[in-house]
């Protein structure tokens, strides 16, 4: 973003106050800090508007293509590093169908691919797309398994470098505007027509450096293309770590525009490939395409994503109420603990090498652990007590006793009073439950 | 508008730490190691000098109560015997280093006393050559005598023991002071929490090349990305000049074993071994991408994988 003295200079400093602001310097401060439009000034020249709607916009853009409802968003990044804000727009997994391959063979990739999907932590995890690659030779085999990519209502990339073939495969699946990969210097001129054509995305690829990469982007700009991926293409992990750090810092701290896309990693299936891919999800790129994506592979890789695009502001939770482990009954004991996903899972995975079935109870903290929530007045006796109610704590375990947190000691003559129940301080740190619960429990 | 690749430059380095002795040095180990020395960001080659390649420290476990079922069917009957476990990690799998973890000295588990531990570290250093690490139960008093008879025992032979914590870490600084080892100092995921660390172990007299920090890595989909950011900030810090920061980091990828996730049985989520495998293996690869000189790992699968993928992360070309 231009500061408001860059943009002051480009305006028409006429202080008309049409804008409804005094003078062109507040007018000026206004759209620094992105509170007004730049329509709000009727007088601005169309030389200036370009200027700043250019310096405006962010530093990698925002690109999206599948299907119409929730199509899937890349780029728009504006960091380097997760702690410093956050990244946005999670890496793109996707599987390669190759036509090489044989039609059954890519379809039963293809709803493999769709049928990846898995809830984890509250949210959704799978894998977002297919690619069909041509490379058998024989168009009508692409065709074959684009008409079937089609039909699956899933987002789609396209892979062919021929811009006649690629016409003709996109006619297919319009409706899912699919990422057309993509532009080389041998055919950036057709494969541009193409795109602009359907204003599909349009990845650019094939370029010898950094920098024949990125005059081919700028070249397909100017032509018309306004959403582009960069597919660099590199042969080994150290190259793609430098590569893909070099885009993303030419595009976010230089401001570098014919950088400033979204990029893609198509990779294979070797053991260096299933690594690189989760280097792709921590460094920078925007799409990763395999050749292969068995769930023993996918799972961790997408595990990853959901953990580096967490928002390091917002913790991850998991919904409050009575959970089990194992198969408690009315002997079994009843503790509880925080939302925060870490504390639960921790605490979680301690109980379960107890082997001792227990009813779980976790409190609403907005996320918070116990210490935290506890000196946030998050967690109190107060709201331990109301899920006890709610939950009905005591027709399901008919104990009358409950085991607290030891960080939380301070709450049991409270907690006791509320609900009558027997407090049990348990241990500090959770790795001690597993002895304790075979304590209480015997 | 031509393009200039942006490069960047930082007035601070990691420093190195030398692990393992051989015999010229004093000790018997077949090489000594070193770790750290970057003076850029982790592994990034193109503008800075990497040194050393990150290494991989395998554990052996004096009791197989922690190892989990999976990996206790598929490392075989070893795991039931530390001596064999230690060979098989310098023989067959490939391991830079090792780490006796003498879990079992633990008071409130086996209980085994202090010179039965210390037999067992003794026969371990026989049977193998490779530089060692050595971390107790966990229990202060009982680190504190046991920690004293492995610096002895292993006297010249240039440990790493650990684990330094906040709370317990004089008498593991003392003896590894006396006996001229490393510490491994631990803190729990903060970054002021470990420049604490190291300013008490520093001000208790032990020289900043024998620290090697771990600041707690949290497996895969266990929180990694406090880990992952942790490091990258710790990383960053020592560049900048922090001296207090610019230990090398060590960052334990076995605690992927403990993820439910990673080892339970869900044909939907694909074979459990490899699944378990990819997962370690992959949080190893994201510790070594946020800055850690050395992991700790587990599962030879795991160790074959990630060492494929390091090989490949310092390629250049």
């Amino acid at each position: 973003m231009p500061t408001a003295m860059e943009i002051y200079k480009l305006l028409p400093k006429k202080n008309c106050g049409e804008c409804k602001f005094p003078t062109c310097l507040a007018f000026a401060m206004q759209l620094a800090n992105q509170k007004v439009a730049l329509e709000a000034c009727p007088y601005v020249s169309p030389e200036s508007k370009t200027i700043l709607e250019e310096s405006g916009a962010p530093p990698i853009r925002l690109v999206s293509f599948g299907l119409g409802g929730e199509p899937l968003k890349i780029g728009d990044e504006t960091q380097l590093f997760r702690h410093d804000k956050t990244f946005y727009h999670p890496t793109v997994l996707g599987v390669i169908a190759d036509d090489s391959e044989g039609l059954d063979r890519m379809k039963a990739k293809m709803e493999a691919a769709k049928a990846a999907a898995f809830e984890r932590v509250g949210q959704r995890i799978r894998i977002d797309a297919v690619a069909v690659r041509h490379s058998s030779g024989s168009p009508q085999d692409f065709l074959e398994g684009v008409r079937h990519a089609a039909a699956m209502t899933f987002p789609v990339i396209l892979m062919t470098e021929d811009p006649k073939l690629m016409a003709e495969a996109l006619a297919m699946c319009t409706a899912s505007k699919p990422l057309l990969w993509r532009a080389t210097p041998q055919n950036l001129d057709a494969m541009v027509n193409v795109a602009k054509a359907c204003a599909f995305p349009l990845a650019i690829g094939g370029a010898g450096s950094l920098d024949e990469l990125s005059q081919l982007a700028d070249k397909a700009k100017k032509a018309g293309v306004v959403d582009i991926v960069l597919d660099p293409g590199d042969s080994s992990a150290g190259k793609m770590l430098e590569t893909l750090t070099i885009i993303r810092r030419a595009a976010v701290k230089k401001k570098f525009r014919p950088l400033g896309y979204p990029t893609m990693s198509v990779l294979g299936e070797s053991v260096e490939d299933r690594m690189k891919a989760a280097l792709g999800v921590m460094k920078y790129s925007s799409i990763v395409l395999m050749k292969e994506m068995p769930p023993e592979s996918a799972y961790p890789l997408m595990t990853l994503r959901q953990n580096i695009f967490t928002d390091p502001q917002v913790p991850i939770q998991v919904k409050p109420g009575m959970y089990t482990v194992g198969e408690p009954n009315e002997k079994s004991p009843v503790l509880f603990t925080t939302n925060f996903s870490l504390t639960y899972f921790t605490v979680r995975a301690d109980v379960e090498k107890s082997k001792i079935p227990v009813w779980l109870l976790v409190v609403d903290t907005d996320g918070q652990s116990v210490m935290t929530s506890f000196a946030a007045g998050k967690l109190t006796p107060e709201s331990v007590a109301a899920l006890i109610e709610s939950e009905k704590v005591k027709e399901k375990s008919t104990r009358n006793e409950i085991v607290i947190p030891g960080m939380v000691s301070r709450m049991s003559g409270k907690l006791n009073e509320l609900t009558g129940m027997k407090i049990v301080v348990g241990p500090r740190e959770s790795s001690g439950l597993p002895k304790m619960l075979k304590s209480v429990a015997g | 508008m031509a393009f200039d690749v942006p490069k960047e430059r930082f007035a601070g380095k990691i420093r190195e730490a030398v692990i393992g002795a051989t015999r010229e040095q004093g000790g018997t180990r077949r090489s000594s190691l070193v770790v750290g020395g970057s003076g850029g960001l982790p592994m990034h080659r193109f503008e800075s000098e990497v040194p050393h390649t990150p290494l991989v420290v395998m554990d052996v476990v004096d009791t197989p109560r922690v190892v989990p079922e999976v990996l206790q069917a598929s490392m075989g009957p070893i795991v039931k015997d530390p001596v064999e476990w230690a060979k098989k990690c310098e023989k067959e799998w490939g391991s830079d280093a090792l780490l006796l973890r003498l879990q079992s000295a633990n008071p409130e588990e086996e209980n085994r006393p202090v010179e039965q531990c210390e037999a067992l570290f003794r026969d371990v250093l026989k049977a193998t050559t490779l530089p060692m690490f050595v971390y107790g139960c966990g229990f202060e008093e009982k680190d504190a005598k046991l920690m004293e008879a492995i610096s002895n025992a292993g006297r010249g032979e240039r440990l790493f023991l650990g684990l330094a914590e906040e709370k317990a870490f004089k008498s593991l600084a003392a003896a590894s002071m006396a006996t001229g080892h490393g510490i491994v100092a631990f803190s729990n995921l903060d970054i002021n929490l470990a420049k604490q660390m190291n300013i008490l172990l520093l001000d208790f007299g032990v020289k900043p090349e024998n620290i090697i920090m771990d600041p707690l890595m949290a497996a895969l989909g266990m929180g990694l990305e406090y880990s992952y950011s942790v490091m990258e900030r710790l990383r960053q810090g020592a560049l900048s000049g922090d001296p207090v920061l610019q230990m090398p980091i060590i960052c334990d990828a076995s605690c992927a074993w403990g993820v439910p996730d990673a080892v339970e049985d869900d044909p939907r989520k694909g074979n459990v071994l490899q699944r378990g495998t990819n997962w370690e293996a992959i949080t190893a690869y994201s510790a070594v991408v946020a800055g850690a000189d050395l992991v700790i790992m587990r599962n030879p699968a795991s160790v074959a994988l990630f060492k494929q993928a390091v090989k490949d992360l310092a390629g250049g070309a």
